[in-house]
């Protein structure tokens, strides 16, 4: 039996400029869930690039099972018992299950590929996890959690004895969770090392056995989780005593801006949602993955088509057509995908920071006018503190925060009334949520309506003034943040599901 | 004041780079060379290619050398006249798509230009209207450009709303015209014979020269050269040229910030079909001899500008000065060839190697190294 798994030791790896890891090192025990925790850019995928031989290390070495490995790719990796499911499912979406779990390795019988042993094979895996998937369905039918068991499912094929998971519960609810934290458990229990990555605090301390943390490339400590709190793994992570997770709130809701009447979706699932929302006011909307959160943001802001109920703005009925009227009508949209629908990532900041607005900038009623752009995109940079080295770096090279942010000063130069934000948070550190959160609430202190839309109850019960409960389509409860709490909102969001 | 600021900006830019490069390794060095090589490769090879050529011209005591003054204007001469399509092309190369009917579109046009402006005076036989009068220049620029705008547009439409790839519909538009320029050479008395003798007035507005330091520059290049204005302002000024970046860099996004797909795509491809559509009117007189065959491929060598000029097939990437640049470049790489006496079998091969190479430095920039 070896105790030590996995031994990362001293790893180093220099970008031209960046010191990305600086001797790094930390320890896999056999049976254990060991986190790692950082900011983003504290290096902990670096660090995993590093040990699937995406990136090459400077110095330092892997150990895995006392013998040195050097992989150099993650096909060689998986296939010497270390696999890793990603934030990002890379996966074919047009074949089936089972495919995809012995791609490159189907099982050759006299008649070719032998369908039928692949089928039992992959059969006795899900049995095995206790997953109810069918071998034969094809992966785009499969919601994200299942297509994440997939993956476990195919670590499990290659025998794997490490598996890393990097924010596994990033698009899932809370049931399916639960659901994957037990299949990581069973893991563990049969002897494999699990380094599991994630910004979720409560999760962190609720499954670990031990805790890294990473900052600025840096390791700062490992403990087990018995002996940290949320606290002690926040102050690591920044460096700092971070005394609230969430800012005070100052805003004070107003008069109605907002009335939403019977609002029913064309080919959406959301039927007769009725709601209003006030001037300074955040509202947040809470509900399961598949609820009809994300599609009434939709609805009002004219991406998806409306079957009947009125939206009424100031006393006045509006007709969001599209993207241009709900524009127009003072509404703002940041969607939930951020790389998606969300940024323009071969383009700069300026033009990212600028594209909603452009005819704001019209010098002389003829042409763009580059000048009228730049000051609109620096007082973009200066007001949400945007962390860029110029106007006219890619967006791309920022951070999901920078970037989250730059999206954020894009709707805020069309001077909206009403701001709708679909999962802000979701890939941010804890630092730039914070900043976010700030940034809400300073906002609706101005006088702007903000809707939020958010997987984690805490940031809603923290941040919104008022929560909306979807389930399955309706809107089931209204609740005043500052008196409900998690178990109530929870019951809520499972009326329908 | 303004210049040395720019001058300033330039210099500190320069400055942080040098500075950047010494505190490199070895390794590092080796690799930022390898890199530089690699990034400008096409450069290289087209000024190793010159040198070479300049070389052999004097070698071979040729009275005009490769870079003298008459070889260059013949270089700018061929650049002028295949510009447009692709100014026109590589705005749809910016949305993610490309237009493979562009030249048949140039082909349509110029036929119809030159069949409405034939010699009414001498070889009366060959006419293909013997009763029509030569209606005014500028009618018959109006008729190509408004028919390669209607073709761009149905293009762009079909494209916006029914989610099409371009290289599909526009491979359906290049049969259709096809089709239609082949009936179109059969009208009249013409009998899909060549369309030649056209008027004097039509010949001397597209051929017509301005003495420049004692070399007859031709209109058409001055057309080009101003057409290539008014796309640097399409692009960079206006909000249509913004939106077309937006919308090819990611086409959902440019949605939700409240940027017309629909009306964007359509607008790019009518603007090329213009072009298309005045280049047909410009071909038409600089050739002289038109038919059914006028025009085919030319937009392959349009594409292949855009690429080597750095129009990104992954599209939201591309500038005026690039496909001005690509398209030189292709032109030079073609009269270096016939200056070496390269057979035009060799040419095809040695032009398909260096669009390959092209696309392959393009995609490089968007691989994530390891």
């Amino acid at each position: 039996m070896e105790e030590h798994l996995l031994q990362i030791k001293n790893i180093s790896k220099t970008f031209p400029g960046v010191k990305a890891l600086d001797h790094v090192s930390l320890t896999v025990r056999q049976g254990t869930i060991h986190s790692l925790m950082g900011e983003n850019g504290a290096g902990k995928s670096t660090l995993m690039k590093c040990l699937f031989g995406i990136y090459a290390a400077d110095s330092g070495e892997f150990i895995l099972q006392g013998k040195k490995v050097n992989f150099t790719n993650a096909r060689q990796a998986m296939e010497n018992g270390v696999s890793m499911v990603h934030q990002e499912l890379n996966q074919v979406h047009t074949r089936s299950v089972m495919e995809n779990i012995w791609l490159g390795r189907f099982p050759i019988g006299p008649a070719g590929i032998d369908h039928r042993k692949m089928y039992k094979d992959t059969l006795a895996i899900f049995e095995d996890l206790g997953l109810s998937i069918n071998p034969k369905a094809i992966i785009s039918t499969l919601s994200v959690s299942q297509r994440q068991m997939v993956e476990i499912a195919k670590a499990v094929s290659h025998d794997s004895k490490i598996i890393v998971f990097d924010e596994p519960t990033s698009s899932l609810t809370d049931v399916e969770v639960e659901h994957l934290f037990r299949i990581i458990f069973s893991l563990r229990d049969r002897g494999c090392g699990i380094i599991y990555i994630s910004h979720r605090m409560s999760e962190i301390l609720q499954i670990s056995d031990e805790v890294t943390v990473m900052r600025d490339g840096m390791h700062v400590a490992t403990s087990p989780a018995a002996e940290l709190t949320v606290d002690m793994i926040i102050a690591r992570m920044v460096g700092r005593e971070m005394d609230q997770v969430y800012p005070p709130k100052d805003n004070v809701p107003g008069e109605v801006v907002l009335k939403v009447e019977d609002l029913t979706a064309l080919y959406q699932n959301i039927r007769n949602i009725s709601f209003e929302l006030r001037k300074g006011e955040i509202l947040g909307i809470a509900g399961l993955v598949g609820a009809g959160r994300t599609e009434i943001l939709e609805n009002l802001f004219g991406l998806a088509k409306v079957k009947s109920g009125r939206i009424i703005k100031n006393g006045k009925v509006v007709k969001n057509k599209n993207s241009r009227y709900a524009k127009n009508n003072g509404f703002a949209m940041i969607t939930e995908e951020r790389r998606a629908t969300g940024i323009f990532s071969v383009l700069n900041i300026r033009e990212n920071t600028t594209i909603a607005n452009m005819n704001k900038y019209k010098a002389k009623g003829l042409y763009i006018s580059n000048r009228k752009m730049a000051k609109d995109t620096a007082w973009a940079i200066d007001a949400l503190k945007i962390k860029t080295p110029d106007q006219n770096a890619k967006i791309n090279n920022l951070s999901g925060g920078n970037q989250q942010k730059v999206i954020l000063g894009r709707w805020l130069l069309t001077e909206p009334d009403i701001l709708m934000l679909d999962e802000p948070t979701r890939g941010i550190d804890v630092g730039a949520k914070y900043e976010i959160y700030q940034l809400m609430i300073n906002l609706a202190g101005q006088g702007k309506s903000i809707i939020m839309v958010s997987s984690e109850l805490p940031e809603l019960l923290g941040v919104c003034d008022r929560i909306l409960v979807m389930s399955g389509g309706h809107l089931t409860g209204e609740l005043d943040a500052d008196k409900t709490n998690q178990e109530e909102i929870m019951a809520l969001a499972a009326k329908y599901a | 004041m303004k210049e040395n600021r720019i001058l300033q900006g330039t210099l500190d830019a320069m400055t942080t780079r040098w500075q950047n490069y010494k505190i490199l390794d070895a390794k590092d060095k080796r690799l930022w060379w390898s890199n530089f090589l690699i990034k400008n490769a096409i450069y290289i090879i087209i000024v190793l290619l010159v040198i070479y050529v300049q070389i052999y011209s004097i070698r071979s005591g040729y009275s005009n050398t490769f870079l003298s003054f008459r070889s260059i204007i013949d270089i700018v001469k061929r650049s002028g006249s295949s510009l447009f399509m692709a100014l026109g092309v590589g705005g749809i190369i910016v949305l993610t798509g490309t237009d493979l009917s562009a030249g048949r579109i140039m082909g349509l046009t110029a036929c119809i230009s030159a069949s409405l402006l034939q010699n009414t005076v001498e070889d009366y036989s060959s006419k293909m209207f013997p009763n029509l009068n030569a209606p005014p220049l500028i009618l018959v620029i109006l008729i190509s450009m408004a028919i390669g705008a209607l073709v761009g547009a149905f293009n762009g439409f079909c494209v916006a709303k029914f989610k099409l790839h371009p290289f599909i519909v526009t491979l359906a538009t290049q049969l259709i015209l096809y089709g239609a320029v082949l009936m179109y050479v059969q009208l009249g008395t013409n009998g899909g014979g060549p369309i030649s003798g056209l008027t004097d007035s039509y010949k001397n507005v597209v051929k017509g020269t301005i003495i420049i330091g004692g070399t007859a520059i031709p209109y058409y290049v001055f057309y080009a050269a101003i057409a290539a204005f008014i796309m640097w302002f399409i692009w960079n000024k206006t909000t249509l040229g913004k939106n077309m970046y937006a919308v090819g860099a990611n086409p959902e996004a440019a949605n939700v910030s409240g940027v017309s797909v629909m009306k964007t795509t359509v607008l790019i491809f009518t603007i090329a079909g213009i072009l298309y559509g005045f280049s047909g009117f410009i071909e038409a007189a600089r050739v002289g001899s038109n038919g059914s065959s006028t025009g085919v491929n030319a937009e392959l060598d349009a594409i292949a500008a855009c690429v080597i000029g750095g129009v990104s097939f992954t599209g939201g990437m591309g500038r005026i000065s690039g496909i001005v640049t690509g398209v030189i470049l292709l032109q030079i790489i073609s009269v270096a060839l016939q200056w070496l006496g390269v057979p035009s079998e060799t040419q095809y091969i040695i032009k398909g190697v260096i669009i390959l190479v092209a696309v392959a430095i393009d995609m490089r920039k968007y691989l994530t190294k390891k």
